[in-house]
């Protein structure tokens, strides 16, 4: 029998319950009964142990549990799938495990409980230092709250913790802003996620702003949104505050003290191989990509959960590897480029890569990578775009 | 051979407002006639094409033969001719009425007479046609028959009192109906052994036995080998078959004589040669005459028509070509434009024709089109004393080198509860019309008549007429002819260069509103760019109107959640189609909608 060599992989797992939703949550998500809760993970841990057989070649060196909250399991209920998922894959020993955390559903058992289980990372939903914020866009808990649940997480011993930003909220001025930043800053995490809301379809904001987005308010909102200029002020600041704090921006909105960049979510930008476990998780295997089941009912009757299974032919590989690739701060290499697919960037995207030098969105570095501007991460999405093909 | 006995065969048609129930009464006449069983039937049988179907009107004239026994015993042959039911086919209604002996009026017991029953009564009455009238829906909770009939008598001025009350839906009432058809409607005239002399009201080519006309054989007959004459279009060719008109079906005969409607066909390879309204005849036996009321039909609204993708102008080309073959009322002719490429400027009967041709582009040839506004024929007077006819406003001559220009005016009758009849009259006055009168049919509704320019009425009227009403107005128009005007360009430049597509005639008076809507509307359609954008409305070298579409500030994707890539591609995706989707003019990606969305300028 020939071994294949073996290969990486990375594990998502999603948990697709929360005490309410948040105003901007588009996520599959939603409250659910403690009954249906242990449905769930029952159903998630036969998926585990039905398809690990599949993985035999591989080792798994970072894990990740998103959702949703997936804080929200009760911790007996978190041991139970790691359990499963030691027995069944091959986990390294120095694997990356992070759990996201709202701060209303943790505290400091709960915490203790998961540094027991193996999980080594932490990524708090903080969003915002700023009560009324908070309020604004439905989140369930106060920053005194976050304070203590992190205060909790480095007694316990936490030592590579996340903590999540938004600007642009309803409400938000350039001040609270700068507050938020100055407050997270003082708690020193590892790493900081700085998103700007954006008000997608389907989401309770999308009801109040969606159309009156451009303009920064609409009619309907009582509490309106930042204005364009504000707005941009915040991502600037955002950046400048925490390069100033000696956090590197590795990816347009992740930044992270020297060696603490999130290792899981790198490897969605770079195309490593990931199994999604859990409803409405997505897979990315030796070019195949799949989605498991979206629906609640059909999931926990484990029928065949894959959907929209795509093997992606040569072209969708090199648009992903661009536009994927994009995102991460250092570009995407032309070696690897090459490497991977057999021919030269240039003979690929030649008369693109110049348009858009030429526009200043992009740059190419001596040292053989190719990446975005300031300008170009402004409106990355209209650059990565270039690169799909007809 | 005998000839068919003339006094058993009825020739009629149906004369309604839209929806008031006319192709469900022909399809019950058709159902009860025996022709077909009802398993056969298939809703609306005459509408044939989808999107006839689909907007409950009629395009293309449609006739069915069907025999009736009657209660005294006796067989009749009844030629149902169906007729367009819409004012762009008016042309086309009245050789159809022409080819009939006689119509049923079917008015809505609910909601009575509307603008086209009047137009379409009268213009059956025009045609010496003896018209009954049939009460339908009146199964309806809203139907009040009484009223109607009341109303009938007064108005159309004709007896309504044994008026059959029927639901042509649930095919109540229809057995009345087939006996009255048989009681009031004439027995056809003519001599069979006269020369020939047949109405075509109708042709359509179909690839097997090319083009089929229909026509009324006035006098004489027609077999197979006759070499016929067209007498207006001078196209002659041998008859290779004549028929009856099955449902959905063509069933060949030996002969069409005086009195029947049927159809002919003789290898004949364009519809342009066999026009509505032509005189059908012997060529070597032929009539003295041609009948009366021919005209040559023109097209009263052009627009320019262009593929989305530029690499499908062929296909365009050829799909015009196809429509041509069937519709001879559609006129086209290359032309380019600097913003949309090649493409074709286009005639049509009006609004709706339009709509409906480029829809069938659209469906049946699977097209993606850009359509500039839609504009009327002026007549430019030069200065030198040359006329020409502008179809397209980019050709517009020099301000210097025109004397005056004219614009078509048409009379419209506009029915409508009285309590509307103020916000009515608003809009037409916004649009330019002068009012001609207003008469009472009966307390609570009025016939509101004005002249109105067709270039105030092709863009958007009807929509505003019933939005302005709640749906309660019914409006009528024919050409009256042209009168001068002030007439200016108005262009619209897109980052100071002048997008051609965009040009269009206007009245002075308007232009700065105009102008003002256009700009607006177009900020609202061009997504913002690397660069800021200014949107102007120009006459001449001066400036009307300006709006600005701000540079693009932001644009990054949202937190790309647990790995799912294939959401946030197809989000790229859906950018990377609008991009497409995009015409460049200059350095400037316009939307195609854009083109299409100053169509609808209403402000209400």
């Amino acid at each position: 029998m020939i071994n294949k060599p073996l290969q990486s992989l990375s594990l998502y797992l999603h948990i697709p319950f929360c005490v309410k939703k948040c105003h901007y949550c588009d996520f599959l998500s939603a409250p659910g009964s403690e009954e249906i809760k242990e449905q769930y993970v029952k159903a998630l841990i036969q998926e585990i142990t039905q398809k690990a057989d599949n993985y035999k070649n591989f080792y798994v060196d970072t894990i990740f549990f998103g959702g949703g909250t997936p804080s929200i399991l009760s911790l007996h209920l978190m041991a139970a799938i790691l359990k499963a998922l030691r027995e069944s894959f091959r986990i390294l020993p120095e694997a990356e495990i992070s759990i996201e955390v709202n701060p209303g559903t943790a505290d400091e058992d709960k915490l203790m409980g998961y540094r027991q289980l193996g999980i080594n990372r932490l990524s708090i939903g903080l969003q915002s230092a700023n009560d009324v914020e908070l309020k604004a866009i439905g989140r369930i808990h106060t920053y005194l709250e976050f304070q203590k649940v992190y205060e909790q997480a480095r007694k316990v011993g936490f030592s590579n913790i996340n903590v999540d930003l938004m600007s642009a909220l309803p409400g938000q001025t350039l001040r609270s802003y700068q507050d938020t930043i100055h407050k997270i800053l003082q708690l020193q995490p590892e790493h900081i996620s700085a998103y700007s809301l954006i008000i997608e379809e389907g989401t309770p904001f999308w009801e109040i702003y969606g159309k009156g987005v451009e303009e920064g308010n609409a009619l309907s909102a009582l509490v309106r949104l930042p204005e364009e200029n504000t707005e941009r002020e915040m991502y600037r600041l955002t950046k400048k505050l925490l390069e100033q704090a000696g956090y590197v921006r590795y990816e347009i909105s992740n930044y992270a003290k020297p060696g603490f960049e999130c290792r899981h979510n790198t490897g969605y930008w770079q195309r490593h191989n990931y199994l999604g476990l859990g409803l409405g998780s997505s897979s990315l295997i030796e070019n195949c990509r799949w989605k498991n089941e979206t629906a609640l009912r059909s999931y926990l009757k484990m029928q065949d959960t894959r959907t929209e299974i795509e093997v992606l032919s040569k072209e969708e590989q090199m648009e992903e590897f661009m536009f994927l690739g994009l995102r991460l701060t250092k570009g995407v290499s032309k070696r690897t480029f090459t490497e991977l697919f057999g021919m030269q960037i240039e003979a690929v995207y030649g008369e693109i890569l110049q348009k858009l030098t030429k526009e200043k969105l992009l740059v190419q570095s001596e040292s053989g990578y190719v990446r975005l501007t300031e300008r170009g991460i402004d409106i990355s999405n209209t650059v990565m775009a270039e690169f799909l093909f007809d | 051979m005998a000839h068919v006995d003339q006094s058993k065969i009825r020739n009629f048609c149906i004369v309604a407002h839209i929806d008031h129930g006319k192709s469900t009464l022909a399809d019950r006449i058709i159902e009860k006639t025996g022709l077909l069983t009802s398993r056969e039937m298939q809703a609306q049988i005459l509408d044939n094409m989808d999107l006839e179907r689909e907007r409950g009107i009629t395009i293309k004239a449609q006739t069915v033969r069907t025999v009736y026994k009657a209660k005294d015993g006796e067989e009749y042959i009844f030629n149902l001719i169906d007729t367009p039911g819409h004012v762009d086919f008016n042309y086309e209604v009245s050789r159809s009425l022409a080819a009939c002996d006689g119509a049923i009026l079917i008015v809505d017991a609910a909601q009575g007479i509307e603008a086209q029953t009047l137009a379409n009564v009268y213009l059956a009455l025009d045609h010496n046609l003896d018209v009954f009238p049939v009460i339908n829906k009146i199964d309806l909770p809203s139907a009040e028959p009484e009223r109607v009939i009341e109303e009938i008598e007064d108005v159309i001025g004709i007896e309504a009192k044994d008026a059959p009350l029927i639901s042509a839906k649930n095919g109540i009432g229809i057995e009345e109906v087939l006996e009255q058809i048989v009681k009031k409607i004439p027995a056809p005239g003519g001599n069979a052994e006269n020369p020939l002399q047949a109405l075509i009201f109708d042709s359509i080519y179909d690839s097997y036995k090319g083009v089929i006309i229909f026509c009324r054989i006035m006098e004489g007959t027609v077999k197979k080998g006759t070499k016929i004459h067209m007498m207006a279009t001078g196209a002659e060719a041998d008859v290779v078959e004549v028929g009856y008109f099955g449902a959905g079906q063509y069933l060949p005969t030996d002969e069409l004589s005086a009195g029947m409607v049927g159809y002919i066909t003789a290898s004949i390879k364009n519809v342009k040669d066999t026009a509505v309204g032509d005189t059908v005849t012997d060529a070597e036996n032929p009539c003295k005459e041609p009948l009366p009321g021919y005209k040559k039909v023109n097209s009263m609204v052009y627009c320019g028509l262009y593929p989305a993708d530029g690499a499908k102008y062929p296909d365009l080309r050829d799909a015009l070509e196809k429509l041509q073959l069937n519709d001879a009322s559609l006129n086209y002719e290359p032309e380019t434009s600097i913003a949309l490429g090649f493409g074709f400027r286009c005639g049509f009967l009006g609004l709706l024709h339009l709509e409906i041709i480029q829809e069938r582009l659209e469906r049946e040839y699977n097209l993606d089109l850009v359509t500039t506004a839609p504009g009327v024929i002026y007549k430019v007077y030069k200065t030198n004393g040359e006329m020409i006819e502008l179809t397209n406003p980019s050709n517009l001559p020099d301000p210097a080198e025109i004397d005056y220009m004219e614009e078509p005016i048409v009379s419209a009758e506009i029915m409508v509860t009285t309590e509307f009849v103020g916000t009515i009259m608003e809009l037409c006055q916004e649009r330019r019309g002068v009012y001609l009168g207003m008469e009472y049919m009966e307390q609570t509704r009025a016939v509101l008549r004005y002249e109105l320019p067709l270039n105030e009425i092709i863009y958007d009227f009807f929509d505003a007429l019933k939005s302005r009403s709640r749906g309660y107005a019914s409006f009528d128009y024919e050409m009256k002819g042209y009168e001068q005007s002030e007439l200016v360009k108005l262009d619209i430049l897109i980052n100071k260069e002048e997008v051609d597509a965009l040009s269009f005639i206007v009245h002075k008076d308007t232009s700065y509103e105009r102008g003002k809507k256009m700009c607006e509307k177009l900020k609202d359609e061009i997504p913002r760019q690397l660069f800021e954008i200014p949107i102007q409305a120009a006459i001449g070298s001066k400036i009307i109107a300006r709006e600005t579409v701000k540079a693009m500030r932001k644009d990054v994707l949202a937190k790309c959640y647990g790995g799912d890539i294939t959401r946030k591609k197809k989000l790229l995706e859906k950018q990377k189609e609008g991009k497409k989707r995009m015409r460049q003019v200059g350095n400037v990606e316009i939307p195609q909608k854009a083109f299409m969305s100053v169509l609808k300028l209403d402000d209400k």
